[in-house]
């Protein structure tokens, strides 16, 4: 493949910022209410201000929340994704390597047996995030293996499975008729609980856990080429490795507490990225935040507009992912090879 | 300037060698040899301090690595490893701009300035028309060459090659051993293992062979390897034979 990927980037990059901002503008107006494209752009430019009538209290209150929710949470598990991808040289693992997500998951659902109110569940699921991390790398540190990668990602296979067992206990000693319906829908995926006062959590959270990534973008990209040829090539192996696995576990943590478990775009969307704009983490960590902001925000649109109910993401998630990922290994299989 | 001083080397509780006394200056070629399993890896590892001493210390211009950052060392010393196939497809001209990055702040990114010496690495070894290609869908002996041009990207002054030619066929390992006594010219210090005396024989100014856990031998090429020397580190009985035009090669010595 002989093609100097520099002009394509910005190009990629501007078609995806259009696109996400088409996205937005498609997910504010449509609703129960729907608003006109006007509306809805006069409400996006004036959001946090006073509203101008009974579209914009919607659109405030309930709609443009849940679409910077949606941006918030797509981008974050997207940019995880293609950082423990690189991180760890595999680009088969996903948000939920080190077990953030199940004990995320873990946490919320307790929250939701002690019928805590929705912010003591979010609060309760980031907790549990990130013990889990620092249990699994705590874990990994004292076993000392000369693999420090491979003993990383089996300790998070064997506590997030721990932590996949407590979920199940949890669902055992539910209620059956009130708690285990909201268990169920919280671990498939959904946004339709968001409030205003979540976002202004969220995208704070969200965006502390980008900065480091975005700093270290470059010799993040380089420890691709393995620890040896990374502190050879003049990288502190250890410190940028401590600093993209906190940050990448306070983005997946947050994400997974206000959004429950949602797959597949923390796996599939770095691909597509990598497909459009080659290995590099410089340029995979932006593409990947605005595709899968763009995707998550398209996705949850489709969750509450399409049918009667509201569909779990990741119900929506996986039935898109799986096929595109097997797409993806056909098509692109050189880009790991 | 690159020294060892009464070097152990091992890994965790492992002693591999120990008394190892090395020194490799600009314009010099260290060629390491031994056996397989005798600690050249561990060595070159120690070397770059990617894993720490197990006794003694390593210097460089003057200062013990342990006291040196990544980026000081790295700016000094530049690894080249055995090529492999990578996990992502760089194209060529990203893998050489990696050789960049201790000359990058650590918040940066490449730029021109980078990519122009990066492309300049690349014109020096002959390979700027790969630029642009998939750094996994060159030839071994181009892979090879492509991560030498990264080592000059990092401006070193000193190359630290593990088994450069290992795995080339016939014509790949002339080219690389080509690019190394071009390098040496240019005053670059070199330090390559081999598993082919007469590589040494034809390239190095001095070398080193380790053995039995410790430095076996240590000198010029002329003086070091001789048959017999050879004949006991590899458990083989060889000898060293001069060709018509001059050169040294090892044969295997006739069963008497």
């Amino acid at each position: 493949m002989n093609t100097d990927r520099t002009p394509r980037v910005a190009l990629v990059a501007a078609a995806l910022v259009v696109i996400l901002a088409g996205a937005m503008l498609i997910a504010a107006m449509l609703g129960p209410y729907p608003a006109t494209p006007g509306e809805a752009l006069s409400a996006i430019l004036r959001i946090g201000g006073p509203p101008h009538g009974p579209i914009d209290t919607i659109l405030f209150q309930i709609r443009l929340p849940r679409v910077l929710a949606a941006l918030a949470v797509g981008a974050a598990l997207a940019a995880a994704g293609a950082s423990y991808q690189t991180l760890f040289r595999n680009p088969l693992v996903s948000p939920d390597i080190l077990g953030v997500s199940a004990g995320a998951g873990f946490g919320a659902v307790l929250g939701i047996l002690l019928s805590l109110p929705v912010l003591g569940i979010q609060a309760l699921g980031f907790a549990t995030g990130l013990a889990t991390v620092f249990v699994v790398y705590g874990l990994a540190r004292a076993l000392r293996s000369q693999n420090e990668i491979l003993v990383l990602v089996l300790a998070g296979i064997v506590v997030g499975a721990l932590a996949g067992a407590g979920i199940s206990l949890v669902k055992v000693l539910a209620d059956p008729y009130n708690q285990l319906p909201a268990i169920t829908f919280w671990l498939l995926g959904s946004l339709s609980g968001i409030k205003p006062s979540d976002v202004q959590i969220v995208v704070p959270l969200v965006i502390v856990g980008l900065v480091p990534l975005v700093a270290l973008r470059w010799r993040i990209g380089v420890m691709s080429l393995g620890d040896d040829e990374a502190k050879a090539l003049g990288v502190n192996v250890r410190l940028v490795r401590g600093v993209v696995i906190v940050a990448a576990t306070l983005i997946t943590a947050t994400a997974v507490s206000v959004s429950g478990v949602i797959g597949w775009i923390g796996l599939v969307v770095p691909h597509m990225a990598r497909l459009l704009v080659g290995p590099r983490y410089d340029r995979v960590l932006p593409v990947s935040l605005l595709m899968g902001g763009a995707f998550l925000v398209l996705i949850d649109t489709v969750a509450r507009t399409a049918a009667r109910i509201e569909i779990p993401l990741g119900l929506l998630t996986a039935i898109l992912g799986a096929p595109v990922f097997v797409w993806l290994l056909a098509r692109g299989r050189r880009m790991w090879s | 300037m690159l020294e060892a001083r009464a070097l152990s080397i091992g890994y965790g509780a492992r002693l591999v060698a120990s008394g190892i006394d090395l020194a490799l200056a600009r314009g010099e070629v260290l060629c390491l040899l031994g056996p397989n399993g005798a600690g050249k890896t561990t060595l070159f590892k120690t070397l770059l301090g990617l894993i720490p001493a197990r006794g003694g210390e390593v210097r460089l211009g003057g200062q013990a690595i342990d006291t040196l950052t990544r980026t000081e060392m790295a700016r000094a010393m530049a690894y080249v490893p055995q090529a492999q196939a990578m996990e992502f497809a760089y194209t060529v001209l990203d893998l050489v701009l990696m050789g960049r990055t201790a000359h990058l702040g650590p918040f940066a990114a490449p730029r021109a300035v980078d990519r122009e010496r990066a492309r300049a690495a690349l014109a020096d070894l002959g390979i700027l028309a790969l630029a642009d290609s998939d750094a996994n869908r060159i030839s071994g002996g181009q892979r090879q060459l492509c991560l030498v041009a990264r080592a000059l990207a990092q401006d070193a002054p000193l190359l630290v090659m593990d088994e450069p030619t290992a795995s080339l066929d016939l014509g790949n390992r002339l080219l690389v051993l080509e690019r190394v006594r071009a390098l040496r010219e240019q005053g670059y210090g070199v330090v390559f293992s081999t598993h082919d005396p007469d590589q040494a024989h034809e390239l190095a100014t001095r070398v080193a062979v380790i053995a039995d856990g410790r430095l076996a031998a240590y000198g010029s090429p002329g003086e070091t390897l001789t048959g017999e020397m050879l004949s006991s580190v590899y458990g083989v009985a060889v000898m060293v034979e001069r060709t018509p035009s001059g050169r040294a090669v090892v044969v295997s010595s006739p069963r008497r």
